[in-house]
């Protein structure tokens, strides 16, 4: 097996349009920054998909472990309280 | 923190495939089920871009500028089609590069139906109408694909697709509605394409070897016979409105089935043309192989340019640093630098806050004159 001589990953963000967020369209391959910019142009906005991109190289993302799913997320189980549907009111109180 | 057993790992896999979950790229997952995606998605994306050829024969010679427009397009969205599927068989581990390496070597197929040859223009018509036609009953399925990444692709490439579907049959039915001789064409198109269309579906239920374990995990939603009867209902009522006829004299309704039963497939063909004996399998890879290495100069030049534009940006940085002893360690750094970081958000469609987060791919460089160059 040759080494590999594929450019390096980027991570494609778009935002579709003013006021939304950047969302995650997908990745490619680019030689630098640029080039990667260029190429998220050409392959996720081809229809008008987007007013503004962003590139971020795939190496500098920090993911959690899918594996530590329970145990990280866990402190956000337990505590129902946190959601307005927690609370009874009687009926008939309004604008609450 | 606990150990996680192999045991509840096939738990947890088997059971987010049974709630409809989606597997996602860093989940643990059976390594017959990762080898299943890479060999289908592969595949998947190979036909993609061999299937850019036969169109793309028929660029230069469209009958008109809007015509040559739209097959322009079209040919493009195969190209990114097949970088979405690219990426998605990335997810599971495999380099593009060894993607390409199989492609070109024939370790991995693409679908035979590109194996065909374009032989007038009508075959454009006929191509988007039952090629993309039957690419969709496909692949509408597999938007639901209990692989995250194949599933998004599949979402993307669906919604596109349909652009292709629609212009091949409005070009046929212009040619249709033509002259007797333009009507003849899309007749003749129409012909060649229909029964390589049908096996597109992939062979009988019966002989299909992977059919049922990719089922089972959601893989593929529905049989291939299935999929190819869907087909075959959905076109009939198409080809009368193109005042066509499919070439099958067995085709009819039957009313008791509630569905159009149509004549014997031709498998041994289907063989043939898989194992290599197809009119075009030689000229697609050569063409493929071609269109590679003609284009090693650029991923070269490309590679270059990036390498000397780094080492530019950074020999600026350090003379900059060395300049101005140091400022960059305050933390806010010249302003030179911001001038710069300015500009580069600029050109990046002002990511604002991202820049300040460190998500800009190009952090200002805060180490001392010397280390930068290394
Ligand atoms: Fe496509
Ligand atoms: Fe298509």
């Amino acid at each position: 097996m040759t080494e590999s001589t594929d450019w390096p990953l980027w991570e494609v963000f778009v935002r579709s349009r003013r006021g939304l967020s950047h969302t995650h369209a997908g990745s490619l391959h680019a030689p630098d920054a640029e080039m990667a910019l260029r190429n998220g142009r050409d392959l996720y906005t081809r229809r008008n998909e987007g007013v503004s991109l962003w590139v971020v190289p795939s190496a500098a993302i920090t993911a959690s472990s899918p594996d530590e799913k329970d145990s990280f997320f866990e402190p956000a189980g337990d505590k129902p309280y946190r959601h307005p549907t927690f609370y009874d009111i009687p009926e008939g109180v309004k604008h609450l | 923190m606990t150990s996680v057993t192999a045991q509840d790992r096939t738990t947890a896999f088997d059971a987010a495939v049974a709630a409809d979950e989606r597997i996602e790229p860093r989940d643990w997952m059976p390594d017959a089920y990762r080898a299943t995606l890479v060999r289908q998605i592969a595949q998947h994306a190979h036909s993609e871009i061999i299937g850019m050829q036969p169109e793309a024969n028929w660029i230069s010679r469209a009958p008109s500028l809007r015509r040559k427009a739209i097959l322009i397009a079209k040919v493009q969205d195969e190209a990114g089609h097949g970088l979405y599927l690219y990426g998605a068989a990335e997810t599971l581990g495999t380099g593009r590069d060894e993607l390409l390496d199989k492609l070109h070597s024939g370790r991995q197929k693409y679908s035979s139906i590109f194996n065909y040859p374009t032989l007038t223009w009508a075959d454009v018509g006929a191509i988007g109408w039952l090629v993309d036609g039957a690419a969709i009953t496909n692949q509408v399925p597999l938007c639901r694909c209990s692989y995250g990444p194949y599933a998004r692709a599949m979402v993307r490439i669906c919604k596109e697709e349909s652009f292709h579907q629609r212009q091949g049959y409005e070009s046929l039915l212009t040619l249709s509605r033509g002259t007797p001789a333009q009507h003849e064409m899309a007749q003749d198109a129409v012909n060649r394409w229909w029964w390589p269309s049908l096996m597109m579906f992939g062979p009988p239920d019966d002989e299909s070897a992977h059919s049922a374990q990719s089922m089972a995990w959601k893989i593929k939603r529905h049989s291939n016979d299935e999929l190819r009867q869907r087909f075959v209902d959905i076109c009939v009522p198409q080809a009368e409105t193109l005042g066509l006829t499919l070439p099958d004299p067995e085709l009819k309704w039957n009313e008791d089935r509630r569905h159009y039963d149509f004549g014997p497939i031709d498998w041994q063909e289907f063989h043939e043309v898989l194992k290599g004996n197809g009119p075009c399998n030689e000229q697609r890879i050569t063409q493929r192989r071609r269109a590679h290495d003609e284009g090693a100069w650029v991923r070269e030049a490309a590679a270059a340019y990036a390498a000397k534009h780094d080492t530019a940006r950074q020999t600026a940085q350090t003379a900059q640093t060395a300049q101005t002893g140091q400022a960059t360690q305050t933390g806010q750094g010249t302003q030179a630098e911001q001038a710069a970081r300015a500009e580069q958000s600029r050109q990046a469609g002002q990511p604002g806050q991202a820049v300040q987060a460190g998500l800009t791919s190009r952090p200002a460089q805060t180490t001392a004159a010397g280390e930068a160059t290394a």
